[in-house]
């Protein structure tokens, strides 16, 4: 989504009754993050709404940038708020060939998760960050995608295709147009 | 490194505190995709060398490279050359462009005896029109605005002829901007309004 680069539109405040909306999406969509939620949106605090190209409104702290986004799709963390709290959100693992692809913003490919480096939840005695507790993932999950091999994240989207499928299938479409490190976004400066 | 520990969902870690490389934004074990791999690899051996040495010894390329095969490795390696090659030729691109690159600062005529200055050429700069308009305007006392040219670049625009003082306020505010690359133009063209 954010494969060029690009300025930050206008900056205007968010008024409390959305401030408090934005709140309950972030929880409702990512409940373990409840512990941190003050840390991340202060209640006090003055949220502000940056719009970037693409119709993609950008939440953010002063100059830190928090969730964004597209239309009235699913909410995503930006990559930095993954980063601070890793356990929070559900994850997958792409293969180490899959990376430079991904951190080139291409679309990730679901053999990058089936291979033998990739981690897809439910897998039989995968570790139990990409277990989510056995549960399937569906389509339309915020999912976040780690790299085998690194700690941090690269990537952060929706699922194109529940992960019993992706396992079925073993080819399509995995996560389109996500949230990669180094794109538009994460070059983005809000000062 | 993080631990692999398994704990209850809803427990309070604190956050994590990620470096990030310098050079390149990501986090240091990204930075071999970046295109400029070099440089981080410096700036993270002067900056984290115990990061460095756990990234960067030789176990960790070994068991980057064993889990992909002879091609893919090849293919791995050329990609990250052609990267390196690129950065290196938008930098060369970026340098060439601004030494040849000139600041205009253009009076036009609006009516009679009224002028309008424009300055064309800041962004090559890295000058924030938007804030240097800002403050022409109240330095000057005057109208100021950004306004797009012809040829799709932006320029400032203040009312009445202030094209001495923006020389000046150039080589107060911003020294990096050399002499001979200011260009002060009598344009005759006439504009609708200011």
């Amino acid at each position: 989504m954010f494969k060029k680069e690009f300025t930050p539109g206008a900056k205007s405040k968010v008024k409390s009754s959305a401030q408090r909306a934005v709140r309950a999406k972030v929880l409702e969509t990512y409940p373990l993050l409840e512990p941190h939620i003050d840390e991340i949106l202060p209640k006090k605090e003055q949220l502000d709404l940056v719009k970037i190209p693409d119709r993609v409104s950008l939440y953010c702290n002063g100059t830190t940038p928090l969730f964004f986004q597209h239309m009235d799709d699913a909410i995503l963390p930006h990559l930095k708020v993954v980063h601070k709290y890793p356990w929070a959100f559900t994850k997958v693992r792409v293969d180490r060939g899959a990376i430079r692809f991904v951190m080139s913003g291409a679309t990730l490919m679901v053999p990058g998760l089936t291979s033998p480096g990739g981690r897809l939840a439910g897998d039989e005695g995968v570790e139990e960050e990409y277990g989510n507790a056995g549960k399937e993932l569906e389509v339309g999950d915020v999912v976040v995608v780690n790299a085998e091999g690194k700690d941090s994240a690269c990537l952060v989207g929706v699922l194109k295709m529940g992960s019993a499928e992706m396992r079925e299938k073993k080819k399509g479409i995995a996560i389109e147009n996500g949230h990669f490190a180094g794109d538009g976004l994460w070059k983005l400066d809000l000062s | 490194m993080a631990d692999t520990a398994t704990t209850p969902a809803g427990d309070v870690r604190p956050a994590k505190n990620v470096i990030y490389c310098g050079v390149c934004t990501l986090p240091p074990e990204y930075c071999e995709f970046g295109g400029t791999t070099k440089k981080c690899e410096e700036w993270l051996e002067s900056h984290h060398p115990d990061l460095h040495d756990e990234i960067y010894s030789p176990d960790a390329a070994a068991a980057a490279l064993s889990t992909l095969s002879v091609d893919a490795q090849k293919r791995a390696e050329k990609d990250a050359q052609k990267k390196a090659a690129k950065a290196v030729a938008q930098e060369a691109r970026e340098s060439e462009r601004r030494a040849t690159s000139r600041i205009t600062i253009k009076r036009v005529e609006r009516n009679k005896r009224k002028y309008v200055t424009e300055i064309s050429g800041l962004e090559h700069f890295g000058i924030d029109l938007k804030k240097t308009a800002k403050e022409f305007g109240k330095k000057f006392a005057t109208g100021s605005s950004v306004t797009k040219t012809a040829s799709g670049g932006e320029e400032v625009t203040v009312q009445g002829d202030v094209s001495e003082d923006v020389v000046e306020w150039l080589q107060e505010n911003h020294g990096e901007v050399p002499e001979e690359n200011v260009e002060c133009v009598e344009d005759k063209k006439k504009k609708g309004g200011a």
